[in-house]
């Protein structure tokens, strides 16, 4: 079973990292990009009987800063 | 002063921190590697040096602030035990919940490796004490995760207690509001990005950081 897990800065939070990639993007001849932010993806290979809480958990207690970042998680 | 530095893999200012504390208090302190579970008895002073602990894995400081030793100093800072997160150990602090706020990737995306002009916020701090109010001073900082983001209630209630002990003087790496040190509520622990222990003597370029020890030692010992 797999979890996959999304973290990403929170909507104000600047993100100097997605503002690099932007420019370079458009240094590229890319236009029509209204902004770009970047984040993590952690994918997460799971015993079965691993619950939804337990995933949770393992973000708020390390995956994810809550501080400054939201996390979304993706179970397949 | 009976300090404990405490060690991780990729700490890298560790022996340096050490040195600060035998020259200015005369007695070497332990040092205590991050898979202890228990710290020294009797400690007047924890030290979280600068580094790359676990290679910046994950986060700047997340592995180690969930790491074994990592209980115990949380614990003592509970009970009162001065604690002091110099650079990744500022980002160890963060991560670990006993400073707010959290360290970023530098608004430059530059590593910034030089001296940096501050100012003394607040000398009332135990760390702060051996410098005078406003005062300007120079320390050198050197990393990549300096730039010190809050939100807007959070940086207006430090702010308000007087919680920031050190502030730049120019611009260095985006932090909210120019802050390079924070103290905790209750006054005993302190994160900074700038490292006074490289500021000891005149061979070092000015012996500025040398006071932070200084003044600790006589609140302390």
């Amino acid at each position: 079973m797999k979890a996959r897990v999304f973290v990403t800065l929170k909507p104000g939070v600047l993100d100097p990292q997605g503002r690099a990639i932007h420019h370079a993007l458009e240094g590229l001849g890319f236009g029509g990009i209204n902004g770009v932010r970047a984040g993590k993806l952690i994918e997460l290979d799971l015993a079965d009987g691993v619950s939804n809480a337990d995933v949770e958990a393992m973000c708020t207690s390390l995956l994810a800063n809550t501080v400054i970042e939201n996390f979304r998680i993706e179970r397949s | 002063m009976n300090a404990a530095v405490i060690v991780f893999p990729g700490s890298n200012c560790d022996r340096d921190l050490a040195v600060a504390l035998r020259e200015v208090s005369g007695r070497a302190p332990a040092m205590v590697w991050h898979g202890d579970a228990e710290l020294p008895a009797g400690l007047d002073l924890i030290a979280i040096p600068g580094g790359f602990s676990y290679g910046d894995y994950l986060r700047s400081g997340a592995m180690a602030a969930r790491s074994p030793v990592m209980r115990a100093v949380i614990e003592a800072a509970g009970k009162g035990v001065p604690v002091i997160g110099i650079c990744n150990g500022f980002q160890v602090l963060t991560e670990a919940g006993l400073l707010p706020g959290a360290l970023m990737r530098n608004s430059g995306l530059s590593f910034v490796c030089r001296p940096v002009g501050l100012r003394v916020e607040n000398c009332q701090s135990i760390f702060t004490r051996g410098f005078d109010a406003g005062e300007a001073i120079t320390l050198p900082v050197a990393h990549h995760d300096g730039n010190f983001q809050a939100d807007a209630e959070t940086l207006e209630r430090i702010e308000g207690e007087g919680r920031v002990a050190l502030r730049y003087t120019g611009e260095v790496n985006g932090s909210a509001n120019g802050i390079a040190g924070l103290i905790n509520n209750a006054g005993n622990v302190i994160g900074m990005m700038p490292h006074p222990e490289r500021a000891l003597e005149t061979a070092h370029g000015n012996s500025d950081g040398r006071r932070l020890f200084t003044g600790l030692l006589e609140a302390v010992a």
